[in-house]
């Protein structure tokens, strides 16, 4: 326990540090560790954060499941993921701090600023639940600081609970040494729909988190930046998908609210019509689809966000919008399944259902950003694939790519991007609808206004003149016509780049956003004299090309990923019987090499040290042959 | 034909091609004969011809189902989507290019039954198209199966013993949805009404709903069979805001002068059961319509630009 009379500050200059914000739902945590991951962006260093959100809106106060949190991770350097434990935890009651303790999301020596407010509170249940909750928490060799947090807020304002966040925003400016003009500024821009009063009081209590601090505390830590001088943005993976929808110039986002994705349209909402673009919040899911491809069809570039219960539902209009080849592009923001599943945590569950989701055979382009700087580019790539085939294109992000917040590289824009009316000239005389090319399956898109073009598209098997056909070699062409397409794209790709040596013992492949924690995982197996590298897909379907070989020379290869596969030697697993993950799946019937899987779906991002652990755990099995 | 003739129009502005209804159909319907989706068809071809549409501006939607066929005979642009969700498709149309003269066609079981959901929000949004719902009353397509609208006890494949429950009336649905703006009922066998009624339709400005009473020469040849048989069943709602076609006087004795505007009144005589009645039952053309309350002015390319990069300063580090 601190408050000595007499402090001296221990000022410590350490590379990286992962801190943690622990409140009630509605307290506010997001809010603050929102603008601390802001700050220490703008400030120049590298950031993660994670959200550690509940689905209900406010579930009960003080208790293991009212936790609403996030994780703050920065450093000197790029940081890539959430990192392993949390070096220092901000909680407002023993409860909420007790759920992230038994999840061990908190390092061995932990600072953990707690509010001091429970320990002598008058409500006796309450003494005792800090006492049990203290002492559970006691195997650990947490460093508690009492902070009379509560009691503070309240000198400020009425209701602590819209107060508590900013105190603590203030603490850890004070910890870290953020500079406060960058927060004062965030504030602003936060409340800026409120009146004045509302950032002058939350200013206050972020002063007053720092007086508190600076009076109280006798610890610092000091992360320096390196110096950059190109231009950087900071932004969650939602807010670059949704900058990049209108980069690429979508001017019609057809969506219908789903966690995690529905702040891509709370952005869009907000900026999209002074682009000349709308949102259409839609009856349901399946209507949102239909609106962005009946514009689409009529020539509007046209997108529709959702999450994997949504992607079930409008199944049935992806195949229609295949079998059309009307373009289409479909944001995917991946979250816990089956069914409603997790509806905050992150998952990569959707891959195979997005790879074969429809009705019959029904090829389309499926894309995995990596970074959330991906998520703003994948937009562009996703609109230019969607036109040049005539097809679908997926865009599978999740949850942790979502809500995560990290700096990265201002993106040129291309004026180009924004080619809007489509053309309308007369369609020459004898143009089929469909006129294939016979090679590449790419045919000219005919939308209405175009004189002379006009035709019926059909969900039905139809021939080039776009009539209704039931001839089976007609029927034989036009799948061949429309899965052509992936092949031709795919000769437009190169093959994935490899992190580490060209060639070892084991190759870890996985996609989308885990990126970052593997490459750290790795990294430290290498260190350590382990022959490991790693290559992470964008491109799903078609995979990018060049895998087999890669594969070859390799000893092993495994796939890591947020998803579900039995564990090798559990009741009744076996070769036989063994459920891979998904890419795993997808990459052995693709290159007939016997990929193998670690796979976890906590409903959190992955570890880096968990990845560590599997990969040590292949490359030395014990005796069963069996990952530890 | 058609495409020689728009080009013509195109060619001379000053002398524009006339179309006539027969230019409007792209190919012969294939439905069965006697089927009331042709009387359909020509009473919307006469509706073109009469409005001089141009084909290359005009879009028909629809679902799945016989009636959904509709789009492929007519010489316009067409979208023959899925089951169900002709409206949405026709919103998403009318979004994006405004200026399209947008038609949808469904039958009773894509649109008071799968669709039943867009059918219910479409009539809300109000975008400005013409909605035809061919209302035979069976799921003829999949061979005979009940629908909502199929009178209680009539028999099919799937109530062998008749229809267990009343009838969903398509017009108190529509008429009970908040910003409906048009919403009228024809007949088959009453060709010179159906063609004044798509005429109000398509005057109407928002999204005008007809209920066209139609038989299926399959499975519901004899549905309407006493009112076909005895005019006398049938009542007009005749008003000069809605339909009032004088050469049905001699035939139609019941008629009854109702002012569209008044949304109780037209309500009330959709409950009634006593009569049939064709006519307009509602219109307002002064309700909101979606795509004109979300327009938006068009940015050019290189302001989108400078806006984004405007907007990138909020994120700047």
């Amino acid at each position: 326990m601190s408050t000595a009379d007499i402090k001296s500050v221990e000022c410590m200059e350490i590379p990286e540090h992962t801190v943690e914000i622990i409140t009630n739902s509605g307290e506010g945590a997001q809010k603050c560790a929102q603008i601390f991951g802001q700050t220490c962006a703008k400030m120049g260093n590298g950031v993660w954060t994670v959200e550690i959100i509940p689905a209900e809106i406010e579930p009960p106060h003080h208790t293991v499941t009212s936790t609403s949190g996030n994780i703050i991770r920065f450093g000197t350097e790029k940081i890539t993921n959430w990192g392993d434990q949390s070096k220092l935890a901000i909680a407002f009651n023993d409860q909420v701090l007790l759920s992230r303790h038994r999840l061990d999301s908190l390092k061995d020596d932990c600072i953990i600023l707690l509010d001091s407010c429970w320990q002598q509170h008058e409500d006796e249940e309450i003494r005792r639940m800090y006492e049990e909750a203290m002492d559970e928490m006691s195997t650990k060799n947490y460093r508690f600081v009492l902070v009379p947090i509560e009691e503070e807020a309240l000198k400020i304002v009425d209701n602590p609970s819209h107060g508590k966040n900013m105190f603590a925003l203030g603490m850890l400016a004070e910890i870290y040494q953020r500079d406060v003009s960058i927060i004062e500024k965030q504030i602003a821009h936060i409340f800026r729909l409120k009146p004045p009063k509302v950032t002058e009081k939350n200013i206050e209590l972020v002063k007053s988190g720092i007086a508190w601090a600076k009076e109280n505390l006798d610890f610092q830590f000091r992360i320096n930046s390196i110096p950059f001088d190109e231009e950087r943005i900071v932004m969650n993976g939602n807010q670059a998908a949704a900058i990049g929808a209108i980069a690429a110039g979508m001017e019609m986002c057809a969506m219908y609210p789903i966690t995690p994705a529905t702040s891509v349209s709370h952005e869009l909402s907000e900026i999209i019509e002074s682009y000349g673009g709308m949102v259409h919040q839609a009856e349901d899911e399946i209507a949102a689809a239909g609106v962005a491809i009946g514009a689409s069809y009529a020539g509007k570039v046209a997108l529709t966000v959702t999450s994997g219960p949504g992607m079930a539902l409008k199944t049935e209009f992806l195949a229609l919008a295949i079998m059309i080849e009307v373009p289409l592009v479909v944001l995917n923001v991946q979250r816990g399944g089956p069914s409603t599943g997790l509806p905050t945590k992150v998952e990569q569950s959707d891959l195979l259902s997005s790879l074969f989701g429809q009705p019959g055979d029904a090829p389309r382009v499926v894309i995995a950003p990596r970074t959330i700087e991906e998520c703003f580019h994948a937009m562009i790539t996703a609109r230019r694939i969607a036109e040049t085939f005539r097809c679908v294109v997926i865009v599978l992000t999740d949850a942790n790519l979502a809500t995560g917040v990290q700096q990265f590289t201002r993106p040129p824009l291309d004026v180009r991007w924004q080619q809007g009316a489509m053309d309308q000239s007369p369609v020459p005389e004898g143009l089929r609808p469909y006129e294939w090319d016979l090679e590449t399956g790419l045919s000219r898109r005919i939308i209405p206004g175009s004189p002379g073009g006009q035709h019926t598209v059909t969900g039905l098997a139809h021939d080039e003149d776009s009539l209704v056909s039931y001839h089976p070699s007609s029927n034989e062409l036009g799948m061949k016509m429309r899965s052509r397409k992936l092949a031709v794209f795919q000769s437009t790709l190169m093959p994935p780049e490899l992190h580490g040596e060209q060639e070892g013992d084991l190759l870890v492949v996985g996609w989308g956003s885990t990126e970052g924690a593997i490459v750290e995982a790795v990294d430290r197996a290498c260190s350590e004299g382990y022959k490991v590298s790693t290559c992470q897909l964008t491109f799903l379907s078609p995979l990018e090309p060049g895998l087999k070989e890669i594969f070859s020379r390799f000893k092993n290869v495994m796939t890591v990923e947020i998803n579900y596969s039995d564990t090798p030697g559990d009741p009744y697993i076996n070769e036989d019987s063994r459920r891979y993950g998904q890419l795993a799946w997808v990459l052995r019937a693709h290159t007939l090499v016997d990929v193998d899987c670690w796979t976890s779906c906590p409903g959190q991002p992955l570890r880096p040290r968990d990845i560590y652990t599997h990969i040590i755990a292949k490359l030395e099995p014990n005796e069963e042959g069996v990952a530890a | 034909m058609s495409s020689i003739a728009i080009s013509l129009l195109d060619l001379e502005a000053d002398s524009p091609v006339c179309l006539e209804a027969d230019d409007y159909q792209k190919r012969p319907g294939k439905w069965c004969a006697g089927c009331g989706d042709f009387g359909a068809l020509n009473a919307v071809k006469r509706l073109m011809a009469k409005e001089q549409l141009q084909p290359e501006k005009t879009v028909f939607v629809s679902g799945i189902g016989c009636s959904s066929r509709f789009p492929h005979y007519v010489n316009a642009y067409g979208f023959h989507g899925i089951h169900g969700r002709a409206l949405p498709v026709a919103t998403g149309v009318k979004l994006a290019r405004p200026e399209l003269d947008v038609f949808v066609t469904m039958g009773d079981g894509d649109c008071t039954s799968i669709g039943a959901g867009h059918w219910i929000h479409a009539i809300r949004y109000n975008a400005n198209m013409v909605v035809l719902l061919l209302d035979n009353n069976i799921y003829g397509l999949t061979k005979n199966q009940t629908s909502p609208t199929t009178p209680q006890g009539y028999a099919s494949m799937t109530s062998p013993r008749g229809a267990v429950l009343p009838a969903l009336d398509p017009l108190q649905a529509t008429l009970g949805v908040s910003n409906a703006s048009f919403v009228a009922q024809t007949a088959d066998w009453v060709p010179v009404h159906m063609y004044a009624t798509m005429q109000a339709a398509y005057e109407h400005p928002g999204f005008s709903f007809v209920r066209i009473l139609q038989r299926c020469p399959k499975f519901t040849p004899d549905v309407f069979q006493k009112n076909v048989e005895n005019p006398d069943l049938t009542e007009l709602l005749v008003h000069e805001n809605g339909v009032d076609v004088p050469a049905l006087e001699q035939l139609f004795k019941a008629r009854r002068v109702h002012d569209p505007l008044n949304i109780d009144d037209a309500r009330s005589l959709a409950r009634r059961s006593d009569m049939l009645r064709l006519g307009v039952f509602f219109r307002d053309d002064s309700l909101p319509v979606y795509e004109k309350v979300r327009a938006v002015p068009k940015v050019s390319a290189e302001e989108k630009v400078a806006r984004l990069n405007k907007e990138f300063e909020r994120y700047a580090v």
